[in-house]
Protein backbone atom coordinates (compact mmCIF):
# COMPACT_ATOMS: atom_id res chain seq x y z
CA UNK A 1 0.00 0.00 0.00
CA UNK A 2 1.30 3.43 -0.88
CA UNK A 3 1.21 5.96 2.13
CA UNK A 4 -0.19 9.21 1.32
CA UNK A 5 2.53 12.05 0.24
CA UNK A 6 0.25 14.36 2.67
CA UNK A 7 1.14 11.77 5.78
CA UNK A 8 4.94 11.23 4.54
CA UNK A 9 4.81 15.85 3.86
CA UNK A 10 3.75 15.57 7.88
CA UNK A 11 6.20 12.15 8.81
CA UNK A 12 8.70 14.71 7.21
CA UNK A 13 8.29 17.73 9.00
CA UNK A 14 8.11 16.33 12.41
CA UNK A 15 11.77 14.30 12.20
CA UNK A 16 13.25 17.28 10.69
CA UNK A 17 11.86 19.43 13.85
CA UNK A 18 13.36 16.76 15.92
CA UNK A 19 16.64 16.68 14.16
CA UNK A 20 17.05 20.30 14.59
CA UNK A 21 15.67 20.52 18.41
CA UNK A 22 18.39 17.52 18.84
CA UNK A 23 20.98 19.64 17.52
CA UNK A 24 20.60 22.65 19.57
CA UNK A 25 19.74 20.67 22.43
CA UNK A 26 23.17 19.25 22.22
CA UNK A 27 24.58 22.46 22.82
CA UNK A 28 21.93 23.61 25.43
CA UNK A 29 22.83 20.52 27.54
CA UNK A 30 26.87 21.05 27.47
CA UNK A 31 26.25 25.03 27.85
CA UNK A 32 24.10 23.91 30.52
CA UNK A 33 26.52 21.36 32.64
CA UNK A 34 29.62 24.05 32.10
CA UNK A 35 27.33 26.65 33.39
CA UNK A 36 25.87 25.11 36.57
CA UNK A 37 29.53 23.14 37.27
CA UNK A 38 31.80 26.31 36.78
CA UNK A 39 29.45 29.34 37.79
CA UNK A 40 29.87 29.10 41.41
CA UNK A 41 33.91 30.09 41.01
CA UNK A 42 33.65 32.65 38.95
CA UNK A 43 34.31 36.05 40.04
CA UNK A 44 36.05 39.02 39.01
CA UNK A 45 39.10 37.75 40.86
CA UNK A 46 38.77 34.22 39.14
CA UNK A 47 39.06 36.34 35.67
CA UNK A 48 41.99 39.49 37.03
CA UNK A 49 44.37 37.03 39.17
CA UNK A 50 47.39 34.78 38.13
CA UNK A 51 46.83 31.62 38.59
CA UNK A 52 48.58 29.80 42.26
CA UNK A 53 49.75 26.60 42.90
CA UNK A 54 49.39 24.72 39.30
CA UNK A 55 45.70 26.47 38.83
CA UNK A 56 44.15 24.71 42.11
CA UNK A 57 43.96 28.35 43.44
CA UNK A 58 44.18 31.68 42.14
CA UNK A 59 42.71 32.68 39.06
CA UNK A 60 43.30 32.34 35.17
CA UNK A 61 44.44 35.92 34.27
CA UNK A 62 47.45 34.96 32.49
CA UNK A 63 45.60 32.00 30.08
CA UNK A 64 43.20 34.38 29.31
CA UNK A 65 45.99 36.48 28.13
CA UNK A 66 47.55 33.62 26.15
CA UNK A 67 44.49 32.69 24.65
CA UNK A 68 43.99 35.85 23.25
CA UNK A 69 47.94 36.25 22.28
CA UNK A 70 47.98 33.13 20.47
CA UNK A 71 44.30 33.57 18.62
CA UNK A 72 44.90 37.23 17.36
CA UNK A 73 48.26 36.68 16.50
CA UNK A 74 47.73 33.37 14.35
CA UNK A 75 44.05 35.23 12.73
CA UNK A 76 46.35 38.50 11.96
CA UNK A 77 48.59 36.35 9.76
CA UNK A 78 46.60 33.80 8.25
CA UNK A 79 43.77 36.05 7.17
CA UNK A 80 45.78 37.88 4.90
CA UNK A 81 47.87 34.35 3.62
CA UNK A 82 44.40 32.58 3.38
CA UNK A 83 42.76 35.59 1.51
CA UNK A 84 45.26 36.01 -0.76
CA UNK A 85 45.48 32.46 -1.40
CA UNK A 86 41.78 32.44 -2.40
CA UNK A 87 41.86 35.10 -4.06
CA UNK A 88 45.11 33.88 -6.21
CA UNK A 89 43.24 30.98 -6.96
CA UNK A 90 40.16 32.38 -7.79
CA UNK A 91 40.91 35.45 -9.90
CA UNK A 92 44.47 35.05 -10.61
CA UNK A 93 44.84 31.48 -12.47
CA UNK A 94 43.10 29.23 -14.84
CA UNK A 95 41.64 26.18 -13.70
CA UNK A 96 44.86 23.80 -14.63
CA UNK A 97 47.20 20.77 -12.66
CA UNK A 98 48.96 23.67 -10.86
CA UNK A 99 45.87 25.39 -9.15
CA UNK A 100 44.47 21.40 -8.35
CA UNK A 101 47.81 20.39 -6.54
CA UNK A 102 47.34 23.67 -4.55
CA UNK A 103 44.09 22.39 -3.94
CA UNK A 104 44.49 18.81 -3.12
CA UNK A 105 47.30 20.34 -0.68
CA UNK A 106 44.66 22.32 0.97
CA UNK A 107 42.22 19.92 1.27
CA UNK A 108 44.48 17.32 2.60
CA UNK A 109 45.98 20.17 5.30
CA UNK A 110 42.66 20.71 6.64
CA UNK A 111 41.94 16.72 7.38
CA UNK A 112 45.34 16.41 9.52
CA UNK A 113 44.87 15.34 13.11
CA UNK A 114 46.44 18.79 14.80
CA UNK A 115 48.78 16.53 17.12
CA UNK A 116 50.46 16.69 14.14
CA UNK A 117 50.22 19.60 13.61
CA UNK A 118 51.90 19.70 17.22
CA UNK A 119 54.79 17.60 16.44
CA UNK A 120 55.50 18.87 13.57
CA UNK A 121 55.46 22.80 15.33
CA UNK A 122 57.57 20.82 17.93
CA UNK A 123 60.48 19.18 15.36
CA UNK A 124 60.19 22.55 13.23
CA UNK A 125 59.78 25.40 15.15
CA UNK A 126 60.68 24.54 18.10
CA UNK A 127 63.75 22.37 17.56
CA UNK A 128 65.20 23.27 14.43
CA UNK A 129 64.56 26.70 14.22
CA UNK A 130 65.55 26.64 18.25
CA UNK A 131 62.63 28.92 18.97
CA UNK A 132 61.68 26.73 22.51
CA UNK A 133 58.46 26.67 24.05
CA UNK A 134 57.20 29.79 22.72
CA UNK A 135 54.22 31.50 21.88
CA UNK A 136 55.48 32.63 18.46
CA UNK A 137 56.08 28.67 18.16
CA UNK A 138 52.53 28.37 18.78
CA UNK A 139 51.03 31.09 16.66
CA UNK A 140 52.97 30.01 13.77
CA UNK A 141 51.52 26.21 14.29
CA UNK A 142 48.35 27.48 14.90
CA UNK A 143 48.97 29.59 11.75
CA UNK A 144 49.33 26.46 9.50
CA UNK A 145 46.34 24.71 10.98
CA UNK A 146 43.73 26.96 10.49
CA UNK A 147 45.18 28.30 6.98
CA UNK A 148 43.25 25.58 4.93
CA UNK A 149 39.79 26.43 7.03
CA UNK A 150 40.17 30.13 5.97
CA UNK A 151 41.34 29.24 2.33
CA UNK A 152 38.39 26.94 1.50
CA UNK A 153 35.75 28.97 2.71
CA UNK A 154 36.64 32.69 1.30
CA UNK A 155 37.29 30.53 -1.65
CA UNK A 156 34.18 29.51 -1.80
CA UNK A 157 32.60 32.83 -0.43
CA UNK A 158 34.78 35.08 -3.20
CA UNK A 159 33.76 32.07 -6.34
CA UNK A 160 29.90 33.44 -4.59
CA UNK A 161 30.04 37.05 -6.34
CA UNK A 162 28.27 37.06 -9.30
CA UNK A 163 30.85 37.28 -12.80
CA UNK A 164 28.39 39.82 -13.68
CA UNK A 165 29.70 42.20 -11.03
CA UNK A 166 33.65 41.66 -12.21
CA UNK A 167 32.49 42.57 -16.24
CA UNK A 168 30.35 45.37 -14.66
CA UNK A 169 33.33 46.47 -12.95
CA UNK A 170 35.87 45.84 -15.78
CA UNK A 171 33.50 48.04 -18.14
CA UNK A 172 33.15 51.06 -15.88
CA UNK A 173 37.59 50.77 -16.20
CA UNK A 174 37.88 49.38 -13.11
CA UNK A 175 41.27 47.14 -13.49
CA UNK A 176 42.03 43.34 -12.18
CA UNK A 177 42.72 44.18 -8.68
CA UNK A 178 40.25 46.99 -8.36
CA UNK A 179 37.63 45.18 -9.09
CA UNK A 180 38.96 42.52 -6.12
CA UNK A 181 39.20 45.57 -3.25
CA UNK A 182 35.74 46.76 -4.54
CA UNK A 183 33.47 44.61 -5.97
CA UNK A 184 34.65 41.05 -4.77
CA UNK A 185 36.14 41.64 -1.57
CA UNK A 186 32.97 43.56 -0.32
CA UNK A 187 30.92 40.45 -1.76
CA UNK A 188 32.79 37.92 -0.30
CA UNK A 189 33.35 39.67 3.34
CA UNK A 190 30.40 37.40 4.82
CA UNK A 191 31.77 34.21 3.68
CA UNK A 192 35.57 35.56 4.21
CA UNK A 193 34.26 36.08 8.42
CA UNK A 194 32.35 32.93 8.68
CA UNK A 195 35.73 31.39 8.11
CA UNK A 196 37.32 33.43 10.08
CA UNK A 197 35.05 33.05 13.08
CA UNK A 198 35.60 28.65 12.69
CA UNK A 199 39.58 29.62 12.68
CA UNK A 200 38.90 31.65 15.90
CA UNK A 201 36.70 28.65 17.50
CA UNK A 202 39.23 26.06 16.24
CA UNK A 203 42.22 28.12 17.73
CA UNK A 204 40.24 28.76 20.83
CA UNK A 205 39.60 25.27 21.20
CA UNK A 206 43.14 23.65 20.45
CA UNK A 207 45.16 21.97 22.72
CA UNK A 208 47.20 19.02 21.42
CA UNK A 209 49.04 20.99 18.79
CA UNK A 210 49.80 24.13 21.71
CA UNK A 211 50.92 22.06 24.39
CA UNK A 212 54.09 20.87 22.14
CA UNK A 213 54.84 24.44 20.35
CA UNK A 214 54.07 26.79 23.28
CA UNK A 215 54.42 24.60 26.36
CA UNK A 216 52.13 24.80 29.28
CA UNK A 217 53.77 27.41 31.43
CA UNK A 218 51.53 29.30 33.64
CA UNK A 219 53.77 32.38 33.93
CA UNK A 220 52.22 35.84 31.93
CA UNK A 221 53.78 35.32 28.53
CA UNK A 222 55.65 39.23 28.08
CA UNK A 223 56.96 38.35 24.72
CA UNK A 224 57.03 35.77 21.56
CA UNK A 225 59.80 33.98 22.84
CA UNK A 226 57.81 33.10 26.14
CA UNK A 227 55.86 29.91 26.35
CA UNK A 228 52.36 30.34 27.97
CA UNK A 229 49.10 28.39 28.67
CA UNK A 230 46.05 28.89 26.98
CA UNK A 231 42.60 28.66 28.53
CA UNK A 232 41.64 24.99 26.47
CA UNK A 233 45.46 23.84 27.57
CA UNK A 234 44.57 25.09 31.41
CA UNK A 235 41.43 23.22 31.79
CA UNK A 236 42.99 20.29 30.22
CA UNK A 237 45.60 20.27 32.60
CA UNK A 238 43.08 20.98 35.66
CA UNK A 239 41.06 17.86 34.74
CA UNK A 240 43.55 15.62 33.29
CA UNK A 241 45.62 15.54 36.69
CA UNK A 242 43.09 16.18 38.80
CA UNK A 243 44.14 19.50 39.98
CA UNK A 244 41.19 21.65 40.45
CA UNK A 245 37.80 20.36 38.59
CA UNK A 246 35.82 23.45 39.59
CA UNK A 247 38.55 25.58 38.78
CA UNK A 248 38.37 23.78 34.99
CA UNK A 249 34.80 24.40 34.84
CA UNK A 250 35.18 27.89 35.81
CA UNK A 251 37.83 28.31 33.15
CA UNK A 252 35.37 26.07 30.74
CA UNK A 253 32.70 28.42 31.20
CA UNK A 254 35.16 31.74 30.43
CA UNK A 255 35.91 29.50 27.34
CA UNK A 256 32.37 29.46 26.02
CA UNK A 257 31.51 32.63 27.05
CA UNK A 258 34.17 33.90 25.05
CA UNK A 259 34.00 32.59 21.87
CA UNK A 260 29.76 33.36 22.06
CA UNK A 261 30.56 36.69 22.58
CA UNK A 262 32.96 36.65 19.85
CA UNK A 263 30.59 35.18 17.62
CA UNK A 264 27.79 37.81 17.94
CA UNK A 265 30.07 41.02 17.72
CA UNK A 266 31.75 39.78 14.62
CA UNK A 267 28.28 38.87 13.20
CA UNK A 268 26.53 42.00 14.67
CA UNK A 269 29.67 44.20 12.93
CA UNK A 270 29.40 42.09 9.96
CA UNK A 271 25.39 42.79 9.56
CA UNK A 272 26.02 46.74 10.33
CA UNK A 273 28.55 46.46 7.11
CA UNK A 274 26.27 44.43 5.09
CA UNK A 275 23.00 46.57 5.53
CA UNK A 276 25.22 49.78 4.73
CA UNK A 277 24.98 48.31 0.73
CA UNK A 278 21.54 46.45 0.48
CA UNK B 1 30.30 63.20 -41.94
CA UNK B 2 33.19 61.39 -40.06
CA UNK B 3 33.73 57.74 -39.21
CA UNK B 4 34.08 57.44 -35.49
CA UNK B 5 34.97 53.44 -35.91
CA UNK B 6 35.97 52.05 -38.82
CA UNK B 7 35.75 48.10 -39.09
CA UNK B 8 38.28 46.04 -41.67
CA UNK B 9 37.42 42.51 -42.32
CA UNK B 10 36.90 41.83 -38.71
CA UNK B 11 36.33 38.04 -38.44
CA UNK B 12 36.00 36.05 -34.75
CA UNK B 13 36.38 32.52 -33.63
CA UNK B 14 35.34 30.96 -30.08
CA UNK B 15 37.40 27.73 -30.64
CA UNK B 16 36.74 26.84 -34.16
CA UNK B 17 33.55 28.07 -34.51
CA UNK B 18 33.04 30.80 -36.45
CA UNK B 19 30.80 33.82 -35.25
CA UNK B 20 31.86 36.87 -37.20
CA UNK B 21 32.48 36.20 -40.88
CA UNK B 22 34.46 39.35 -42.26
CA UNK B 23 32.95 42.62 -41.22
CA UNK B 24 33.36 45.93 -42.81
CA UNK B 25 31.20 49.68 -41.95
CA UNK B 26 32.45 52.23 -40.52
CA UNK B 27 30.23 54.02 -38.06
CA UNK B 28 29.63 57.64 -37.84
CA UNK B 29 30.16 60.37 -34.92
CA UNK B 30 27.00 61.98 -32.84
CA UNK B 31 24.90 59.26 -34.53
CA UNK B 32 23.04 56.19 -33.40
CA UNK B 33 23.93 53.43 -35.04
CA UNK B 34 21.59 50.17 -34.27
CA UNK B 35 22.87 46.57 -35.04
CA UNK B 36 19.89 44.02 -35.32
CA UNK B 37 19.52 40.73 -36.43
CA UNK B 38 18.47 36.87 -35.45
CA UNK B 39 20.06 35.34 -31.80
CA UNK B 40 23.29 33.94 -32.45
CA UNK B 41 24.14 36.68 -35.45
CA UNK B 42 26.81 38.06 -33.60
CA UNK B 43 25.71 41.58 -33.05
CA UNK B 44 26.76 41.16 -29.60
CA UNK B 45 29.84 39.88 -29.74
CA UNK B 46 30.67 42.81 -32.72
CA UNK B 47 30.08 45.61 -29.48
CA UNK B 48 31.52 43.76 -27.19
CA UNK B 49 34.96 43.75 -29.49
CA UNK B 50 34.72 47.54 -29.58
CA UNK B 51 35.99 47.96 -25.77
CA UNK B 52 38.01 44.86 -25.81
CA UNK B 53 35.15 43.46 -22.98
CA UNK B 54 35.39 40.34 -25.27
CA UNK B 55 38.65 39.27 -23.92
CA UNK B 56 37.55 37.67 -20.87
CA UNK B 57 35.58 34.95 -22.62
CA UNK B 58 38.05 32.03 -23.27
CA UNK B 59 39.79 30.49 -26.42
CA UNK B 60 38.53 33.84 -28.57
CA UNK B 61 40.63 34.22 -32.18
CA UNK B 62 40.29 37.71 -33.48
CA UNK B 63 41.15 38.76 -36.95
CA UNK B 64 41.07 42.04 -38.63
CA UNK B 65 41.08 45.61 -38.00
CA UNK B 66 38.85 48.06 -35.52
CA UNK B 67 39.75 51.37 -35.67
CA UNK B 68 38.75 54.02 -33.02
CA UNK B 69 40.03 57.53 -34.10
CA UNK B 70 42.09 56.11 -36.53
CA UNK B 71 43.57 53.31 -33.99
CA UNK B 72 43.68 49.93 -34.34
CA UNK B 73 42.68 48.34 -31.07
CA UNK B 74 43.17 45.26 -32.20
CA UNK B 75 46.64 45.14 -33.55
CA UNK B 76 47.95 47.71 -31.26
CA UNK B 77 48.79 47.88 -27.51
CA UNK B 78 46.02 50.14 -26.70
CA UNK B 79 45.63 50.78 -22.39
CA UNK B 80 42.30 48.31 -21.95
CA UNK B 81 41.43 51.16 -18.84
CA UNK B 82 42.12 54.07 -21.38
CA UNK B 83 40.30 52.36 -23.97
CA UNK B 84 37.10 51.48 -21.52
CA UNK B 85 36.93 55.26 -20.20
CA UNK B 86 36.74 56.41 -24.09
CA UNK B 87 34.00 53.35 -25.10
CA UNK B 88 31.48 52.78 -22.46
CA UNK B 89 28.78 49.95 -22.30
CA UNK B 90 25.05 48.88 -20.87
CA UNK B 91 24.50 45.53 -20.46
CA UNK B 92 20.99 44.30 -21.39
CA UNK B 93 20.23 43.11 -17.41
CA UNK B 94 21.25 46.08 -15.25
CA UNK B 95 23.29 44.91 -13.10
CA UNK B 96 23.85 47.71 -10.37
CA UNK B 97 26.75 47.38 -8.14
CA UNK B 98 26.09 46.35 -4.25
CA UNK B 99 26.25 50.08 -3.17
CA UNK B 100 24.17 53.51 -3.10
CA UNK B 101 22.96 55.23 -6.33
CA UNK B 102 25.62 57.58 -5.48
CA UNK B 103 28.82 55.07 -5.22
CA UNK B 104 27.01 53.71 -8.15
CA UNK B 105 27.64 56.37 -10.68
CA UNK B 106 31.15 57.91 -8.56
CA UNK B 107 32.71 54.25 -9.12
CA UNK B 108 34.05 55.11 -12.95
CA UNK B 109 35.40 58.87 -11.61
CA UNK B 110 36.88 58.17 -8.27
CA UNK B 111 38.91 55.10 -10.21
CA UNK B 112 40.11 58.12 -12.22
CA UNK B 113 41.25 59.52 -9.02
CA UNK B 114 38.94 62.30 -8.34
CA UNK B 115 38.33 62.38 -4.41
CA UNK B 116 36.71 65.62 -4.08
CA UNK B 117 32.92 65.29 -2.71
CA UNK B 118 31.79 68.47 -4.66
CA UNK B 119 33.35 67.36 -8.05
CA UNK B 120 31.76 63.70 -7.75
CA UNK B 121 28.27 64.89 -7.11
CA UNK B 122 28.48 67.34 -10.06
CA UNK B 123 29.69 64.65 -12.25
CA UNK B 124 26.53 62.44 -10.77
CA UNK B 125 24.22 64.93 -10.73
CA UNK B 126 24.86 65.61 -14.32
CA UNK B 127 25.13 61.98 -14.91
CA UNK B 128 21.82 61.40 -13.30
CA UNK B 129 20.39 64.29 -15.36
CA UNK B 130 21.41 62.86 -18.74
CA UNK B 131 20.03 59.52 -18.12
CA UNK B 132 16.85 61.75 -17.61
CA UNK B 133 16.68 60.25 -13.68
CA UNK B 134 18.17 62.96 -11.58
CA UNK B 135 14.25 64.02 -10.53
CA UNK B 136 13.23 60.38 -9.02
CA UNK B 137 17.04 60.29 -7.63
CA UNK B 138 17.79 63.78 -6.05
CA UNK B 139 16.57 62.88 -2.44
CA UNK B 140 17.44 58.74 -2.90
CA UNK B 141 21.04 58.97 -3.79
CA UNK B 142 22.18 57.00 -0.70
CA UNK B 143 19.66 54.40 -1.08
CA UNK B 144 20.89 51.05 -1.96
CA UNK B 145 20.74 51.00 -6.06
CA UNK B 146 19.44 47.34 -5.42
CA UNK B 147 16.47 48.59 -4.29
CA UNK B 148 15.62 50.40 -7.56
CA UNK B 149 13.06 49.18 -9.68
CA UNK B 150 14.32 47.64 -12.88
CA UNK B 151 13.61 50.62 -15.54
CA UNK B 152 15.60 52.85 -13.23
CA UNK B 153 18.33 50.49 -12.51
CA UNK B 154 19.17 50.65 -16.05
CA UNK B 155 19.10 54.53 -16.67
CA UNK B 156 21.13 54.33 -12.95
CA UNK B 157 23.44 51.72 -15.43
CA UNK B 158 23.50 54.42 -18.04
CA UNK B 159 24.33 56.92 -16.36
CA UNK B 160 26.95 55.19 -14.45
CA UNK B 161 28.26 54.67 -18.08
CA UNK B 162 28.03 58.51 -18.60
CA UNK B 163 29.90 59.42 -15.46
CA UNK B 164 33.18 57.98 -17.46
CA UNK B 165 32.89 60.82 -19.86
CA UNK B 166 33.16 57.73 -22.58
CA UNK B 167 32.98 59.33 -26.34
CA UNK B 168 31.58 55.90 -27.22
CA UNK B 169 28.41 54.46 -25.98
CA UNK B 170 28.05 50.45 -26.42
CA UNK B 171 24.19 49.25 -25.52
CA UNK B 172 23.73 45.77 -25.84
CA UNK B 173 19.69 45.31 -25.62
CA UNK B 174 19.44 47.97 -23.38
CA UNK B 175 15.26 47.56 -22.62
CA UNK B 176 15.05 44.19 -23.74
CA UNK B 177 13.56 43.39 -19.63
CA UNK B 178 11.38 47.00 -19.66
CA UNK B 179 8.52 47.71 -19.74
CA UNK B 180 7.05 50.22 -22.73
CA UNK B 181 7.20 53.67 -20.44
CA UNK B 182 10.65 52.55 -18.76
CA UNK B 183 11.61 51.56 -22.48
CA UNK B 184 10.36 55.15 -23.83
CA UNK B 185 12.71 56.67 -21.12
CA UNK B 186 15.38 55.49 -22.17
CA UNK B 187 15.04 56.14 -26.04
CA UNK B 188 14.39 60.00 -25.02
CA UNK B 189 17.71 59.82 -23.35
CA UNK B 190 19.10 58.59 -26.32
CA UNK B 191 17.95 60.39 -28.67
CA UNK B 192 18.97 63.41 -26.97
CA UNK B 193 22.51 62.20 -26.02
CA UNK B 194 23.57 61.37 -29.59
CA UNK B 195 24.71 65.36 -29.84
CA UNK B 196 27.31 64.29 -27.78
CA UNK B 197 28.12 61.21 -28.11
CA UNK B 198 28.16 58.20 -30.94
CA UNK B 199 26.11 55.81 -29.68
CA UNK B 200 25.67 51.82 -31.26
CA UNK B 201 22.49 50.35 -29.90
CA UNK B 202 22.22 46.71 -30.21
CA UNK B 203 18.26 45.24 -30.35
CA UNK B 204 16.16 42.44 -31.42
CA UNK B 205 12.96 44.79 -31.16
CA UNK B 206 13.25 46.30 -35.37
CA UNK B 207 10.68 49.06 -34.40
CA UNK B 208 13.01 50.00 -32.00
CA UNK B 209 16.12 50.41 -34.63
CA UNK B 210 13.38 52.32 -36.59
CA UNK B 211 12.30 54.32 -34.16
CA UNK B 212 15.17 56.24 -33.06
CA UNK B 213 18.75 55.40 -35.42
CA UNK B 214 20.11 56.97 -37.67
CA UNK B 215 22.06 53.97 -39.44
CA UNK B 216 21.02 50.53 -39.27
CA UNK B 217 22.97 47.08 -39.37
CA UNK B 218 21.18 43.81 -40.11
CA UNK B 219 23.37 40.72 -39.10
CA UNK B 220 22.57 37.37 -39.82
CA UNK B 221 24.56 34.80 -39.11
CA UNK B 222 27.90 36.37 -38.62
CA UNK B 223 27.64 38.19 -41.47
CA UNK B 224 26.89 42.06 -41.92
CA UNK B 225 24.13 42.07 -44.40
CA UNK B 226 22.92 45.19 -44.92
CA UNK B 227 24.22 48.70 -43.90
CA UNK B 228 22.87 51.84 -44.44
CA UNK B 229 20.93 55.02 -43.11
CA UNK B 230 17.86 53.45 -41.03
CA UNK B 231 15.60 55.02 -43.69
CA UNK B 232 16.79 53.50 -46.42
CA UNK B 233 17.57 49.80 -44.59
CA UNK B 234 13.76 50.25 -43.69
CA UNK B 235 11.84 51.12 -46.82
CA UNK B 236 14.17 50.00 -49.76
CA UNK B 237 16.38 47.06 -48.50
CA UNK B 238 18.32 45.61 -50.54
CA UNK B 239 18.91 42.15 -49.58
CA UNK B 240 15.62 40.05 -49.36
CA UNK B 241 16.52 38.50 -45.93
CA UNK B 242 16.86 42.44 -44.79
CA UNK B 243 13.09 42.51 -45.80
CA UNK B 244 12.21 39.04 -44.34
CA UNK B 245 13.50 40.04 -40.59
CA UNK B 246 12.40 43.91 -40.60
CA UNK B 247 8.72 42.80 -41.89
CA UNK B 248 8.74 39.94 -39.19
CA UNK B 249 9.43 37.14 -41.58
CA UNK B 250 11.76 35.23 -39.01
CA UNK B 251 13.97 36.50 -36.10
Amino acid sequence: MRIKPRIVDVFVRISLNLQAFFTVGILAVIVAIIFIKGSPYINLEFIISSPQDMGRHGGIFSTIVGTILLVLLSIFLATPLGVGTAIFLTEYTKESVFTKVIRFGVESLAGIPSILFGLFGFIFFVTKLKMGWSLLAGVLTTTIMILPTIIRTSEEAIKAVPRSLRIVSYSLSATKWETVKKVVLPSAAPGILTGVMLSVGRAVGETAAIIFTMGSSLRMPLSLMDSGRTMAVHFYILAREGISMENAYATALILVLSILSINILAYYIMNRVISKFS
Amino acid sequence: MKAKITVKDLEVFFDKNQVLRGINLSINKNMITGIMGPAGSGKSTFISILNKMLEFEDNVTIKGNVYIDGVDIINSDVDQVELRRKVGTVFAVPIPLPRSVFENIAYGPRLKGIKDRDELFTIVKESLEKAFLWDEMKDRLNTSALKLSGGQQQRLCLARTLALKPEIILLDEPCSGLDPISTAKIEDALSDLKKEYTIILVSNNTKQIARITDYSAFFYMGNLIEYGPTEKVFTYPANKKTEDYISGKFG
